[in-house]
């Protein structure tokens, strides 16, 4: 199984460091992302998981005093996600992102799912119909919510918005999918919902997760990486990662003696 | 604990003492806070009083009905009619003309200061706005009659020297700050995460103020409306300055006219004998008044209740 050894690259950070203003919170990572697989950053409270996920749909560019460094390949086109010339909302356009804390918009939740797409300029009403069932069929909500499409989606419960947000995500097919620490917010029940809900989706779409549960990436994650201080100290297979860690400070951390 | 000897005695009785002592002082003070919010509430209490018994002996002459439906409002004269819809008439045309002006001006500017403008423009913008609120209003009366409507009349020659249109332009730009500020800071009050939410899904700072933060923040932007309304129908030196007085039963903006708050003023500054039916009407015409600004807050406190903010 050649396939399997060698995956195909959907992105690639090459030498980034990015900077808070004069505080530097990444430095020098090099990391592959695979196409159509699960790639979790685990790693200590601070360490730059989230920073780095947020480079990806260049969030930073929304505060001023931000500054990237390097380059973040994307294929198969194999742009840098971070020139300067690249529209950050083309790039946001083809890679979509899940929040720590679900967002549903103040609107139903037709609407919401919609979002994305009437933002994308689509405003056929059959169209738009079609692509949200389909939405909200691949983030599992379609049988709780098909009655009450019309509903706000603020009145949903928490494990509900997320799925949402995560259908809101999925309406305008991206390419990458982000997710920051999903789950964090939600009881276990709705965490093993969308848990189960990333494992559906790699088929279709490339994921990269932030989580600060190690159960979690190990469940979920074909590949792990374990960042430490803005640096990334191991990457690999989540396997191997969590079985022999190549790095003391990964054993360490996963083995619960420090972080 | 050891048996307590006696300067821990002591001690104990000093701190019951000091105890005893704060004990009063709250008391005093709550009893201070207590007379305060017992003034505030007696005064409206009184005032509604006085309002109410001045209207009953008033409406004992003049008949309700009279009163809504007449088409005249001429209480001096010795043909006395008392249509109050006269008056209301120029209050709701220049209030909203005032409101065209001020909703549209004040939201966007809200949106941009919200949204939009970077943190030193905001913090010199903001204040400065604010002062325009701080503006005495017969300065705005003064302004409204000596400029803006010989500007008008560049535009209209058959523009009246007095016209609620004047009068409710500048009262619109009067009330501009008291939306922009309240708006702005119910659009701030938006959390960030739901604007991340918008751009991550490809949208522009316009998309997502529009299709987001105003929808996050519609209660806040109601309540500054209706706030914005009150002071619009309350607003009392401009209409007086630059409206003209003479009441005239029109929902033209060209004519000029009395609304209620300047025909209080016309007759306060008067010399009508105590008791008479004219001194009556101005207490049934800030009756109505008052009915109209509470139907608009209680109007207000729904709207807020109904879209209460779900983040």
């Amino acid at each position: 199984m050649q396939i399997h050894d060698q995956p195909t690259l959907k992105a690639e950070a090459r030498n980034l460091n990015f900077y808070y203003g004069e505080k530097q919170a990444l430095s020098n990572i090099n990391m592959p992302i695979y196409d159509k697989k699960v790639t979790a950053l685990i790693g200590p409270s601070g360490c730059g998981k989230s920073t780095y996920l947020r480079s990806f749909n260049r969030m930073h560019d929304l505060y001023p005093g931000n500054r990237y460094e390097g380059e973040i390949r994307f294929f198969p086109d194999n742009t840098n996600l971070l020139a300067p010339e690249v529209d950050p909302i083309e790039v946001r356009m083809r890679i979509g992102m899940v929040f720590q804390k679900p967002n549903p918009f103040p609107k139903t939740i037709f609407e919401n799912v919609a979002y994305g797409l009437r933002v994308r300029g689509e405003n056929n009403k059959r169209a738009l119909d079609d692509k949200v069932e389909q939405a909200l069929r691949g983030a599992a909500i379609w049988d709780e919510v098909k009655d009450r499409l019309q509903d706000l989606a603020p009145n949903l419960s928490g494990g509900q918005q997320q799925r949402l947000c995560i259908a809101r995500a999925l309406a305008t097919d991206p390419e990458l999918l982000l997710f920051d620490e999903p789950t964090s917010a939600l009881d276990p029940i709705a965490t093993g919902a969308i848990e189960e809900l990333v494992h559906e989706l790699k088929k279709r779409v490339t994921i990269l997760i932030v989580t600060h549960n190690m159960q979690q990436a190990a469940r979920v994650s074909d590949y792990t990486a374990y960042m430490y201080l803005g640096e990334m100290i191991e990457f690999g297979k989540t396997d191997e990662i969590f079985i022999k860690p190549q790095d003391k400070r990964t054993e360490d951390y996963i083995t619960g003696r420090m972080g | 604990m050891s048996s307590p000897n006696a300067s821990d005695l002591h001690q104990v009785s000093d701190r019951l003492a000091k105890n005893a002592m704060r004990h009063f002082s709250e008391r005093l003070i709550e009893m201070v806070l207590f007379a305060a919010a017992t003034v505030s509430v007696l005064t409206t209490v009184g005032i509604v009083y006085v309002l109410v018994s001045e209207s009953i002996n008033f409406f004992h002459s003049v008949s309700i009905v009279d009163f809504l439906t007449d088409n005249q409002w001429t209480p001096l004269f010795d043909d006395a009619h008392y249509g109050i819809m006269v008056l209301i008439s120029g209050t709701l045309v220049s209030s909203g003309v005032a409101l065209l002006v001020a909703i549209p001006m004040g939201t966007i500017i809200a949106i941009y200061l919200s949204e939009f403008a970077n943190p030193k423009v905001r913090e010199i913008a903001k204040p400065v706005l604010e002062l325009l609120g701080g503006i005495p209003t017969i300065v705005f009366g003064y302004f409204a009659l000596l400029i803006v409507t010989p500007l008008l009349q560049t535009i209209f020659p058959q523009l009246p020297g007095f016209s609620l249109l004047s009068a409710g332009l500048v009262m619109g730009i009067m009330i501009v700050p008291y939306i922009a500020s309240l708006s702005e800071d119910a659009m701030r009050a938006v959390p960030m995460s739901m604007r991340e939410g918008s751009y991550a899904m490809g949208a522009t700072k316009l998309y997502t103020a529009i299709h987001v933060v105003v929808p996050a923040a519609v209660s806040g932007l109601a309540a500054s409306y209706i706030l914005a309304i009150s002071r619009a129908v309350g607003e009392t030196m401009i209409l007086a300055v630059a409206a003209g007085m003479q009441p005239n039963l029109t929902w033209n903006p060209m004519e000029p006219a009395a609304t209620i708050t300047s025909y209080i003023v016309q007759v306060a500054l008067g010399d009508l004998p105590h008791g008479s039916i004219g001194y009556q009407t101005i207490f049934a015409a800030g009756l109505t008044l008052l009915l109209i600004t509470l139907a608009f807050n209680i109007a207000g406190q729904w709207l807020r209740r109904r879209f209460r903010e779900a983040y």
